[in-house]
């Protein structure tokens, strides 16, 4: 459940259309079930009474979308991020991709967002509702007459479980208190994996990545994904493909989009989040994560602007490929 | 019937101002290692893609090795410094997918190095033999 | 398509006694591409390049495989065949044979299946080549050398010489740096001023040479030929044009308690200054911090005692636009601070003194005007310990000290000690020294002669305590050849500090985009080959920002930079090397990744208008490679996620192609 409501945030966004302050309202719209919620940009006030929401299914990181809108919009755009989404908007700005004097930040704080996933498995398929109630989700099926109580919590996504900070890095107003960075245990899955024989890694990653049907979900959803155009889409790169194959295609793909965002991923989880197939690719980011803050000092994507990140610097001491291996392990 | 015995291919990216030129030094002293291997000549180690690696893995070689000048050597002054950030994590990621962790190596050899370049490629040669033929990360397609 | 043409050679028996020449040239006849293959014994000869030629004729070969020996032997020749063939010579790719096939492998088999595979991926690669023509750049034919000192004005020197002008940005009021400081120099004991002032009014002088004393340069912009500098003049408050350099001012000023830096603080000077008698220019300045009239608005003496009219006290900075081809870094060194140094007490007493500031009590000009005297109470001191490496090659002390060797110390302490023993018999002096290393032509002669002939007491081993007692400097100390503790009742110590570059250093090569090593000493393009060139190109390197350098090290690596600044200004255009990393504007995210790994600082950012798929148009940054700069590392390729920095001769595609050639 969260602390802030769908009213207070339309007030805000109306209150700075009115006043001219921004000129249109980056948030999220519901689709056809209440958990299906997608970005959207609202231009009046009307718009915003009539299809804003906000709520539990609210984990979208509309960071990304002021790539686009800010190119379109006139005048500065309002855009609401929870805390992590923040990061996202830090990396972003690091990277030149917007001009922050385009964009307006209302931080809001995140009481960790539901994941749709989670209720399935409790309440079964066929939903039909979501609502929330205090700190429960009142959920009713298709194939129930009463509705199911879950507690909120209990369906929490795997990211919000393991939420890295409630910190906003970046804003213009907050609405609400700001919270403090976590030491969160989003590494433990990735030690676990680590942990297993080289052959049971490759079993897992086989079995995960063959279900992968190419949709490109995660590279449009991904903030550190805004390429003008995509490599994979570059005909002329020599590894232009469309669609996955066969299971290299599967891994090169995933690997090489992995690589490109190491460094730069703030560890958001919106990969995982919008896979059709459940695909948990996080964990492959986080395994980059967790090397570069093992191999050259932590680091945060996204903590400040203008940081250099760790695969466009260097110490003349760093480790070697052979000395990482020394480390421990398993090899195969 | 005989059995054909089992030769690994191997691709060897080679900086072109220290360890191209160690490969060179290798043959000007007739150092022999096996013909297995195969070098492309790169500006530097940093032109090295991971797209590069897991190209040659897709086609079916079966052990990659970047071979670039020593830490502080670099003709471009830093380029192997990247280089070994990039491909530290690459290696590591490719370990964590199961790909066994002989198929990769990343070396340091200098112009001077041309024992050091047949003795590298000798033994990466001798441990990609021993894995034998690359299943986890080829392109069935491309076998013949 | 390509119309690819492979040579195959023999190298007499050099590649065809483990390669079967033949099959390779018949393997690769049915290449994608190749209507056209030979072999011949030597390609390299001119028999073979005119088989070349013909071949590129008859069969309107549009590119050239050559297997042969390594590109690092041949390419240019056959480059050069190509061009002469009408060919773009980089058109031509090699398969390397020779060192890399024939050489190391021992059967036939073997070897000719790999050199066809070695043929193959050339193959592939000039399928996917394009010509290139190296881009061209006009050179501005002016120098610039920042630093004043001795390396600075030998560089300026010899640039004039050859007829170029070259300005000298010179941070102090006076050129001359450190080697103006200096007493005597080693190893032949002629005295510094008199080798040095008559250089820096040939400075003065010279109608190619321009001095910007007491400025800064607070901008570059700009590639190697075409740099463009700003240069800030600071205000002195006096008209350097109009200031005939007599002193009166200096002498009527009277604030006069002010620390004179000429002499490291050990006597005072007046708030209008001439730093020293034979200064370059011979004009004097303000001290802004210290001057009455600058500060309260009263005063105003030096302004009526100066029948020139030379001083203005609204005079401000001022900013000095000026084009450049080269650049030569000249900005030299300094003495460690002391200040975390306290087992030598040099915080607590003044009889412990550095040896920069030994020199200026031995100069005829300094404060003692000459004598010896110890600055506490002005006696001649009868008991001196010379400490060596203070601060030097000590690993362990690195948040005080230095890793490495300051290397002028252990012959200025030879001089020292020397020249004090010449002076004063009646003197008493130790050296203590870790090892006394003294490389260089009659160095150990003179070192030699400090111990035989005029006694100093040289002591393997390190202070370990000076304790101020009385009138006297307890010193503690091990020696370690005779494996005892020494104790020493000292009148003054002197400490061989080391030395580091100087703080204006590291912001200037920021600037420059030049690379710098941990200790913020310039590195060079080559540390045996291109010693005096930074590896950004137009950028020299001269004297002790380098790394630690005596005089006649200093005077020649200047002359030698001031050789490479000539060789670059004497060239009307430059010509780059044609593979080079270029952006693909469309895909290209400016995010900057690319120009945080450039090396050379060859990648800037311009915002361009796009028609976007809709129709719309926006406005994006995009990268821009100058091509003047580039080297072509290729570390911009990696570093892209959109695939849009390629790199010209090694691109994407041509390698994938090799890859894949390989593979197959």
């Amino acid at each position: 459940m969260q602390k802030i409501t769908r009213d207070q945030l339309i007030e805000k966004a109306a209150s700075l259309l009115g006043n001219g302050t921004v000129s249109c309202v980056l948030g999220w719209e519901k689709g056809e079930f209440d958990y299906d919620v997608t970005p959207a940009l609202f231009e009046t006030e009307s718009e915003l009474r009539e299809k804003f929401v906000f709520g539990d299914f609210c984990g979208a990181n509309l960071s990304k979308y002021l790539v686009s809108k800010t190119r379109k919009c006139e005048g500065r755009i309002l855009v609401f991020l929870k805390p992590c989404d923040t990061y996202s908007f830090n990396q972003l700005l690091t990277e030149h991709r917007f001009d922050r004097e385009k964009a307006y930040v209302v931080g809001i704080p995140c009481e960790g967002m539901a994941d749709i996933e989670r209720v399935k498995e409790l309440c079964g398929d066929g939903i039909s509702s979501v609502t929330a109630d205090g700190d429960e989700l009142v959920v009713t099926t298709l194939y129930d007459d009463e509705p199911v109580r879950v507690k909120a919590e209990s369906v929490l996504a795997e990211r919000c479980v393991n939420c890295k900070s409630k910190k906003h890095v970046a804003y213009d107003e907050l609405i609400g208190e700001d919270g403090e960075v976590l030491s969160s245990a989003r590494f433990d899955e990735v030690a676990r994996l680590e942990a297993m024989t080289p052959d049971e890694r490759f079993a897992f990653w086989q079995n995960e990545l063959s279900k992968c049907i190419r949709c490109n979900a995660c590279r449009n959803v991904c903030p550190a994904c805004t390429c003008e155009r995509c490599v994979f889409d570059n005909p002329s790169s020599g590894v232009e493909n469309k669609a996955a194959a066969n299971s290299f295609e599967e891994k090169m793909f995933h690997i090489i989009r992995a690589f490109h965002v190491a460094g730069r991923c703030t560890d958001c989880g919106e990969c995982s989040r919008v896979c059709p197939q459940n695909i948990p690719l996080h964990l492959l980011n986080r395994k980059f994560i967790k090397d570069i803050d093992d191999f050259y000092g932590e680091y945060q994507a996204g903590a400040e602007v203008g940081s250099r990140a760790p695969l466009v610097n260097y110490t003349f001491d760093d480790l070697e490929p052979g000395e990482v291996f020394e480390r421990g392990g398993q090899d195969a | 019937m005989q059995v054909k015995e089992y030769k690994p291919l191997i691709v060897a990216f080679c900086c072109n101002w220290c360890s191209y030129a160690g490969a060179d030094l290798a043959g000007n002293n007739r150092l022999s290692y096996p013909a297995d291997v195969k070098i492309i000549r790169v500006p530097c180690s940093c032109r090295v893609n991971p797209m590069f690696v897991l190209r040659a893995f897709q086609r079916g070689a079966d052990g990659v090795i970047i071979c670039g000048c020593h830490p502080g050597d670099c003709h471009y002054t830093s380029g192997n410094y990247y280089t070994r950030r990039r491909m530290a994590l690459l290696f590591s990621m490719l370990d964590y997918l199961g790909i066994e962790r002989d198929r990769t190596r990343l070396e340091w050899v200098s112009a001077a190095e041309g024992a050091k370049f047949a003795a590298t490629m000798n033994d990466f040669v001798e441990k990609v033999t021993a894995l034998g033929e690359n299943k986890r990360l080829e392109d069935l397609r491309c076998k013949k | 398509m390509q119309r690819i043409g492979v040579f195959v050679c023999w190298c007499g028996s050099n590649i065809a006694a483990t390669v079967d020449v033949k099959a390779v040239a018949e393997a690769l006849k049915s290449e994608p591409g190749v209507v056209y293959s030979a072999d011949y014994q030597y390609m390299c000869s001119q028999a073979g390049q005119d088989l070349i030629k013909e071949a590129v004729k008859e069969h309107n070969l549009t590119g050239i495989v050559v297997c042969s020996c390594s590109p690092r032997m041949h390419e240019a020749t056959f480059r050069k065949t190509a061009a002469a063939a009408g060919l773009n010579p980089y058109m031509v790719e090699i398969a390397n044979i020779r060192e890399q096939c024939s050489w190391v492998h021992k059967d036939i088999p073997s070897g000719t299946e790999k050199a066809i595979i070695l043929g193959k991926a050339a193959v592939a690669k000039v399928n996917l080549n394009t010509p290139l023509t190296p881009g061209e750049s006009p050179v501005t034919k002016r120098a610039l050398v920042i630093g004043g000192g001795i390396a600075g004005i030998q560089t300026a020197l010899d640039i004039a010489d050859a007829g170029f002008p070259v300005d000298i940005v010179e941070k102090n009021p006076t050129i001359g740096g450190k080697m103006a400081q200096l007493d005597k120099t080693f190893p032949t004991l002629d005295c510094a001023a008199c080798i040095l002032t008559p250089k820096m009014v040939d400075v003065a002088q010279n109608d190619k040479i321009r001095i910007f004393s007491y400025s800064e340069v607070s901008e570059i912009k700009g590639f190697v030929g075409n740099f463009d500098v700003t240069i800030r003049k600071k205000a002195r408050y006096v008209k350097e044009d109009v200031c005939t350099g007599c002193g009166l001012c200096v002498e009527k000023c009277p604030q006069k308690k002010i620390p004179n830096e000429f002499n490291l603080g050990m006597d005072n000077r007046s708030a209008i200054y001439i730093p020293f008698a034979q200064a370059v220019p011979k004009v004097a300045t303000i001290d802004a911090e210290a001057c009455t009239m600058l500060k309260k608005g009263k005063c105003g003496l030096c302004s009526k005692v100066c029948t020139a009219g030379a001083i203005d006290y609204k005079q401000q900075d001022e900013l000095i636009s000026e084009k450049y081809g080269a650049i030569v870094v000249a900005t030299g060194f300094n003495p460690i601070s002391m200040e975390k140094f306290d087992e030598y007490a040099y915080s607590q007493s003044k009889d412990v003194i550095t040896s920069l500031e030994f020199e200026r009590l031995t100069n005829a000009a300094g404060p003692t005007a000459g004598k010896l005297l110890r600055p506490s109470d002005l006696k001649h001191p009868h008991t001196i310990v010379f400490v060596q490496c203070v601060g030097s090659r000590c690993a362990s002390c690195a948040e005080k000290g230095k890793e490495y060797c300051s290397k002028i110390c252990c012959m200025y302490t030879a001089k020292h000690a020397m020249l004090t023993r010449d002076k004063y018999p009646d003197t008493d002096v130790y050296v203590f020294y870790i090892d006394v290393r003294t490389p260089g032509k009659n160095f150990d002669e003179f070192y030699r002669r400090a111990v035989e002939e005029y006694g100093v007491h040289y002591i393997k081993g390190m202070v370990g305590k000076v304790t101020p007692e009385g009138d006297k400097l307890k010193v503690r100390a091990s020696d370690l050849l005779n494996n005892k503790q020494l104790n020493i009742d000292a009148d003054l110590v002197v400490l061989a500090a080391a030395i580091e570059p100087d703080k204006s250093a590291r912001p200037l090569a920021t600037m420059l985009t030049a690379s710098m090593d941990t200790n913020d000493f310039f590195t060079e393009a080559h540390p045996k080959l291109r010693p005096v060139e930074s590896p950004t190109a137009g950028v020299f390197l001269s004297g002790a920002c380098q790394g630690p350098k005596d005089i006649p090290e200093t005077v020649s690596q200047a002359g030698a930079a001031a050789s490479k600044v000539i060789g670059l200004l004497a060239k009307d255009k430059l010509t780059g090397n044609p593979c080079v990393a270029s952006s693909d504007e469309l895909m290209c995210n400016g995010c900057s990744s690319c120009e945080r790994v450039c090396p050379y600082g060859a990648i800037s950012y311009i915002d361009k208008e796009f028609r976007m798929p809709d129709r719309t148009v926006a406005i994006r940054r995009v990268a821009s490679v100058n091509p003047a700069v580039c080297q072509g590392c290729g570390a911009c390729t990696v570093a892209c996620p959109s695939g849009a920095m390629d790199l010209r001769g090694f691109a994407s595609g041509q390698i994938m192609a090799e890859v894949d050639a390989i593979c197959k």
